[in-house]
């Protein structure tokens, strides 16, 4: 089962090596990770998509509670949430397929941000599925590269 | 006030009055401050991975935050083994190392190593202070941590040049660490559903480990075993948290436990775990272990809890003061059949060893324990000698027995029987060791003769590294590899005795069983400074009971001599 878990975190010298670290050392498998600061620029916030059973998931956010440095953990799995994933895709692409990749582009709402001769570069933003599913459809046209942020995540409404 | 002093005033505020260590160039500005100082004693060893073991003996004799001192680069790392042995056995304590200069750090310069990166995984927390005005704070904070919640070591980095800047020195009243806050008191609900399973348990085994002592929660769980008749058996950690010489004690359970015990979680319907946490050494095969009992777990650490056993109550909160809590709600049952069954198993298998006119080394550990009545603090280090140093003296007090149970550190036992001897000089302290781990730290014979420091050696010299060869003689099929110490096995190296003389110390040598008593008397009765007995012990001893690794706990060998 793949759990987002969203940890606020001092934002002090070190802490994502603890926190990296403490996945490694317990053999936890990280699938993604995103940092960043939040409003108070004393507070970073780090997003984390994990996945293992239920005692896994219990052992990994017991673990990130007890590091001093982090000050509060919330595990997504029962909220209601938004998430997002933004990726930039470089796709080959000449002038034959140009056209139809920027078709494909146009249904998922991603963006063309770069344009050359033999490639043409795309944003994506969405959730998990969206994202892969716009991948498998420009993936015949061949890619190049693919850059990922790693997903974000909010609880709806005021909470 | 500059940096260095600020160290030294924030330590007092600490109620800090002894350091470990060793110093070099990042620390000078330290060190200079401490050749002024006329409150805080400074104990030069003679490696820093001793300065730690010792900061952790005093620490465990006490109670108290034990600190230690190096300098940065290699400084630092000698200290490494000390903390991963104090972070594994959750022992409060403080090391400070220098660390170059903050423009220089990142640059490869002379001595830099990333202290606060390599000490990550085997620390509770760590600091590098990069303004003096954050370095009162970050003591305070330092201390906090070690001694709370569950404790364990803290590093703070000290780059040389905040030593020498200056602020105005105030140290904060306390220390706020918004991530951290323990819990402690235990949830009263939980609480309650555990004193049910209690009361209505036919079979319960209380499984008592180093949280015990931590917590200062022995007399605590004398009062809950004694009033609801629980038997109760001790981890490694959790040796003289209860008395041995109760009729409720099992003493250990686990790898080299009693066979009474393991028989006894086995067959138990209810486990009560009190600080301690299913170490694979206690649990053996876990899908076989207590497979009929439900379990209750107190524990400060939430971590610990359902981590290796799923609990049916899990209990967060202080050893102490959740058994008072409980104790409060549980019955006196008399659980005759029970007991009845205990004693039964009790006689069947006591623990026993061959008693001839051989120097056997369980004898040795007999003798100790009748010359010194039971009352000295006893310090070991890692191997066969540690199992029975464990299981042939008797423990009826906390803080009494010393070692290293989670890392099993082969040098911790020496260096820590002295911090020990630092923390109660009155008491005597005696480290059981091995020929092997004796000489991992031995050079601190000089730190001994030096500061005139009364510790006893009893080295069980069996000319092996024992434990390991006991492994390879019974799964290995005698295949000894790089397990024997000496020359020959008539020339056992080095000659221990001489050794400590060349040091300045007393060295006494025995070979025969006639001679261990009077030795052993002579050594209590020299109080001018360090003593190395060598026991020249029957090679090939084993110790008994063993659980192979990987089997259930009922599934035990035992002694076929
Ligand atoms: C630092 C360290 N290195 C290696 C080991 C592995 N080890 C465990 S017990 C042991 C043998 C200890 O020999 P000795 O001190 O003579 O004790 P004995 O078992 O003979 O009583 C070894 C090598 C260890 N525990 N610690
Ligand atoms: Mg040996």
């Amino acid at each position: 089962m793949k759990h987002t878990i969203s940890v606020q975190v001092e934002n002090k010298f070190g802490v994502l090596a603890r926190i990296s670290g403490l996945f490694s050392a317990r053999g936890y498998n990280i699938d993604s990770l995103a940092v960043g600061e939040t409003e108070d620029p004393d507070i970073s916030r780090i997003t984390i998509v994990v996945h293992g059973d239920e005692s896994v998931l219990e052992q990994v956010t017991k673990q990130l509670n007890k590091l001093p440095d982090v000050i509060k953990v919330k595990d997504f799995l029962k909220s209601n949430i938004v998430k997002r994933d933004l990726i930039l895709i470089k796709v080959f692409a000449d002038k034959k397929v140009r056209a139809e990749i920027v078709e494909i582009a146009a249904i998922f709402r991603a963006k063309i941000v770069d344009v050359a001769k033999e490639s043409i570069t795309i944003e994506v933003t969405g959730n998990e599925d969206k994202v892969v599913a716009f991948i498998d459809l420009v993936k015949p046209y061949k890619i190049k590269e693919i850059v990922r942020t790693g997903i974000i995540a909010i609880e709806r409404g005021e909470k | 006030m500059n940096g260095a002093k600020i160290i030294l005033e924030s330590l007092k505020k600490e109620k800090v009055n002894i350091l470990f260590g060793i110093g070099g160039g990042s620390v000078i500005p330290l060190f200079d401050e401490i050749h002024k100082d006329k409150d805080i004693k400074f104990i030069l060893t003679r490696h820093e991975q001793a300065a730690a073991h010792m900061a952790d003996g005093f620490s465990r004799a006490t109670g108290k935050v034990g600190v230690c001192v190096a300098t940065s680069g290699p400084g630092a790392t000698n200290l490494v083994t000390g903390l991963a042995t104090a972070y594994m056995d959750s022992i409060p304590m403080v090391a400070l190392t220098g660390q170059v200069a903050t423009h220089l750090v990142g640059n490869d310069a002379f001595q830099e190593a990333d202290t606060t990166g390599i000490t990550r995984p085997v620390t509770k927390h760590n600091y590098l202070v990069t303004d003096v005005k954050d370095l009162a704070a970050t003591i305070k904070e330092a201390f906090y941590l070690a001694r709370t919640g569950r404790p364990g070591p803290v590093l703070i980095d000290l780059p040389v040049d905040i030593q020498r800047d200056s602020c105005k020195f105030s140290y904060p009243e306390k220390a706020n660490i918004k991530g951290y806050k323990p819990k402690t008191g235990g949830h009263i609900k939980q609480i309650k559903e555990a004193a049910k399973l209690i009361n209505s348990s036919k079979r319960p085994v209380v499984y008592a480990g180093g949280g015990v002592i931590i917590s200062k929660a022995s007399n605590e769980l004398r009062a809950f075993a004694s009033k609801g008749k629980l038997p109760v058996t001790t981890t490694l950690m959790g040796t003289g948290s209860f008395p041995a010489d109760s009729e409720l004690s099992l003493s250990m359970l686990g790898m080299h436990g009693t066979y009474y015990a393991n028989n006894a979680v086995q067959n138990s319907d209810l486990i009560i775990a009190v600080g301690a946490r299913f170490d694979d050494r206690v649990t053996g095969r876990v899908k076989d272990f207590a497979k009929g009992a439900k379990v209750i777990h107190i524990d400060i650490d939430p971590t610990s809890i359902s981590k290796i056993i799923k609990a049916d109550v899990p209990i967060v909160g202080d050893a102490r003061a959740v058994l008072k809590k409980l104790v409060k709600h549980i019955e006196f049952k008399e659980r005759k059949d029970w007991h009845k069954q205990i004693a039964k198993w009790k006689s069947k298998q006591p623990l026993i060893y061959k008693k001839d006119n051989k120097l056997r080394p369980q004898y040795v550990i007999e003798q100790l324990y009748k010359a010194t009545k039971g009352n000295a603090v006893i310090t070991t280090e890692v191997g066969q000698h540690q199992m029975w140093a464990e299981q042939f003296y008797k423990y009826n007090e906390p803080n009494t027995f010393l070692t290293s149970g989670g890392l099993g550190t082969m040098g911790y036992g020496f260096p820590a029987a002295i911090g020990a001897k630092f923390g109660k000089p009155k008491k005597t302290v005696i480290n059981i060791a091995g020929d092997g781990s004796f000489q991992m730290n031995i050079q601190e014979l000089a730190t001994c003769v030096v500061n005139d420091i009364n510790v006893i050696n009893v080295v069980l010299n069996n000319n092996y590294l024992g434990m390991v060869r006991q492994w390879q003689e019974l799964f290995y099929d005698k295949r000894y590899s790089q397990v024997c110490l000496g020359k020959s096995h008539k020339e056992r190296v080095p000659d221990f005795a001489r050794v400590a003389e060349a040091y300045g110390a007393k060295g006494i040598s025995v070979c025969k069983k006639k001679d261990v008593m009077p030795a052993i008397k002579e050594a209590l009765k020299y109080k001018s400074g360090p003593v190395v007995m060598d026991f020249i012990i029957e090679e090939e001893e084993n110790v008994y009971p063993m659980v192979p690794a990987g089997a259930a706990i009922d599934e035990v060998l035992i002694d076929m001599a």
